[in-house]
């Protein structure tokens, strides 16, 4: 079984959020990446499937030659080989047709990743890469097995409740918890990345549809207001009166 | 050209995100000088689809295919893409819901559409340019985002419209239909389980959202997060902790890598308040920290705060709730 996972490089998730003076892009600076937390999910639960089933496991990065150390880590943490389109991720539409270019070229038998980015939570691509490769999507799934070697059984998450669903290869999933338990890398792993195969690739033409003009913060809380405890039932009376949001 | 505004049934009803979707629709097509028109799949009354004239919807298009009763992305799409083309849509509106996400990255693709999900504000138009503004960084930022095809789809974020009620003319209903084919069920779901939801307060829509944290010490406190939310008619959430060690369900965490809630009341009973839970609930309007520890992080997220034990101070809350006449 051929298993692509696309992985994002996103701020750690206890950065503080900052943007350049012009308010156009988001400011690095002594920022930590990660590899997408619902991308690790995804990540995990292929390397599982291949451990039970056989096959490979290739990640596929659209990204800036930054996104290395991440895209390293994910081989340490188990997957095989490595693509990197070459490329600014500037919006979904471009990226998800970077990863259908790839996809086109190498016959996966799934297609994973988060189910959002982080950073641009999106949720986009996957519904994309989908409809451009003409095959089903299932989004946000918690659950992935294969019922046979052609068709896989997932469970996705539908406001109020879950689906079961029953697609033939390919398909491409999106990941949420619980579908597997994240790994972090070990000793061995970390030494076999260096030497696996990482590709570099330039992207194909593809236009963007939405471009990024201004980034802002959320205005700052007026300041907490405190109600002693022995008195704790005036919360709920401040609330409706004073709140007005009971 | 018209706005096509895409609402999702729950029971019969339109869910309340679609309502939302729907107050939004129509201002946008005010905002362009045009009229706004709905599609509706699945099972929902037609006096519901007769109501969205109080949103400001003039027609709608139902497609009353018995197959549809369950979600099928591809199903789903083909309806809205034939809608669309019927009344030459150029701004289609969807609820940021896991459906509305999953379509909308199709029709993006299928009408060579631009697609801004997560929307929190109407569209900035003057110019000829067409931009919205978006949450971004699981609610610590919002970027403004150009949308520059023709066709604009846009997801809009829970809680983030006001319901609008004009005493308007109710809104005409036309039926539609895509002529369907199997091919387009290949993907059908075998089985779906709804939870059982006390009270049917669905978490990601809920108004009022009461949620523990580990402070609660176990799961079986967990009645004090469950009456104080039955008292106020809330939903209950939990912290990532909390659902990583089995003491509540994965679909009730709210967090960065959870659920993101935006409701107007948010009550934190014993969360230290991480960055990565206040990503998923700092868009909330009005939010409460119960917490014994005093430098406990959220206090400084809070709108307010009660430093005490969650056993001796959420049984006086329950009891003011009780209290309160409805």
């Amino acid at each position: 079984m051929k298993i692509l996972v696309c992985i994002s490089n996103v701020p750690d998730t206890t950065s503080k959020i900052n943007f350049t003076a012009d308010n156009k892009e988001f400011d690095k600076n002594g920022v930590q990446f990660v590899i997408n937390p619902w991308d690790e999910y995804a990540l995990t639960r292929a390397i599982e499937l291949k451990e039970a089933k056989g096959g490979t496991v290739t990640v596929l990065n659209v990204g800036e030659a930054d996104a290395e150390p991440n895209i390293r880590k994910a081989l340490a943490i188990g997957a095989d080989d490595a693509i990197r389109v070459n490329a600014k991720p500037v919006d979904a539409f471009f990226v998800a047709q970077q990863i259908a270019a790839i996809a086109k070229e190498n016959n996966y038998d799934m297609i994973l990743m988060g189910k959002e980015s982080i950073d641009y939570n999106g949720s986009q691509v996957h519904g994309m890469v989908g409809e451009i490769l003409g095959i089903p999507s299932v989004v946000p799934a918690f659950k992935l097995d294969m019922v046979d070697d052609s068709t896989a059984r997932l469970e996705r998450e539908i406001e109020g409740g879950k689906e079961v669903v029953e697609v033939k290869l390919p398909f491409v999933a999106s990941a949420q918890q619980p579908m597997s338990e994240p790994r972090i890398p070990n000793m061995r792993g970390i030494m076999t990345a260096r030497t696996k195969p990482l590709a570099v690739k330039e992207p194909v033409g593809a236009e963007a549809k939405a471009e990024y003009v201004n980034f802002s913060k959320p205005e700052k809380k007026g300041g907490v207001k405190m109600i002693d405890p022995e008195n704790a039932g005036e919360l709920i009376t401040l609330l409706r009166n004073e709140a007005k949001v009971l | 050209m018209s706005v096509l505004v895409f609402v999702e049934g729950l029971n019969g009803e339109i869910k309340k995100s679609s309502l939302e979707a729907a107050s939004y629709g129509s201002q946008v097509a005010q905002q362009l000088g045009t009229t706004a028109t709905a599609v509706a799949i699945g099972e929902v009354h037609e006096e519901a689809l007769a109501r969205l004239g109080e949103q400001g919807i003039s027609k709608v298009l139902y497609d009353a295919d018995d197959r549809l009763k369950q979600f099928v992305a591809d199903a789903y799409v083909k309806v809205i893409a034939k809608a669309a083309q019927q009344e030459s849509a150029k701004v289609l509106v969807f609820s940021n819901s896991n459906i509305g996400a999953a379509v909308g990255a199709k029709l993006a693709v299928r009408l060579q559409g631009s697609l801004a999900t997560n929307v929190t504000s109407l569209p900035k138009t003057d110019g000829g340019s067409f931009t919205v503004t978006r949450g971004v960084f699981s609610g610590k930022a919002f970027a403004d985002v150009a949308l520059t095809s023709d066709v604009k789809i846009i997801a809009v974020k829970k809680n983030s419209v006001e319901i609008t009620h004009n005493a308007g003319s109710a809104a005409t209903i036309e039926k539609l239909s895509a002529d369907l084919t199997d091919a387009d069920f290949a993907a059908a779901p075998k089985d779906t389980v709804m939870q059982d939801t006390e009270g049917g307060v669905l978490l990601p829509e809920a108004e009022i959202v009461v949620s523990g944290g580990r402070g609660l010490k176990g799961p079986e406190n967990w009645h004090l997060v469950e009456d104080l939310a039955k008292a106020l008619g809330a939903a209950t959430a939990c912290s990532k902790p909390v659902s990583d060690m089995d003491w509540r369900p994965h679909h009730e965490h709210v967090g960065q890598t959870g659920i993101t809630v935006s409701p107007n009341l948010y009550i934190a009973i014993g969360i230290s308040g991480a960055i990565q839970h206040l990503a998923g609930v700092n868009s909330s309007k009005v939010i409460v920290v119960i917490n014994k520890d005093p430098e406990a992080p959220f206090f400084k997220a809070a709108d307010y705060g009660i430093v005490g034990d969650a056993f001796e101070v959420v049984p006086k809350l329950i009891e003011a709730a009780k209290a309160l006449d409805k």
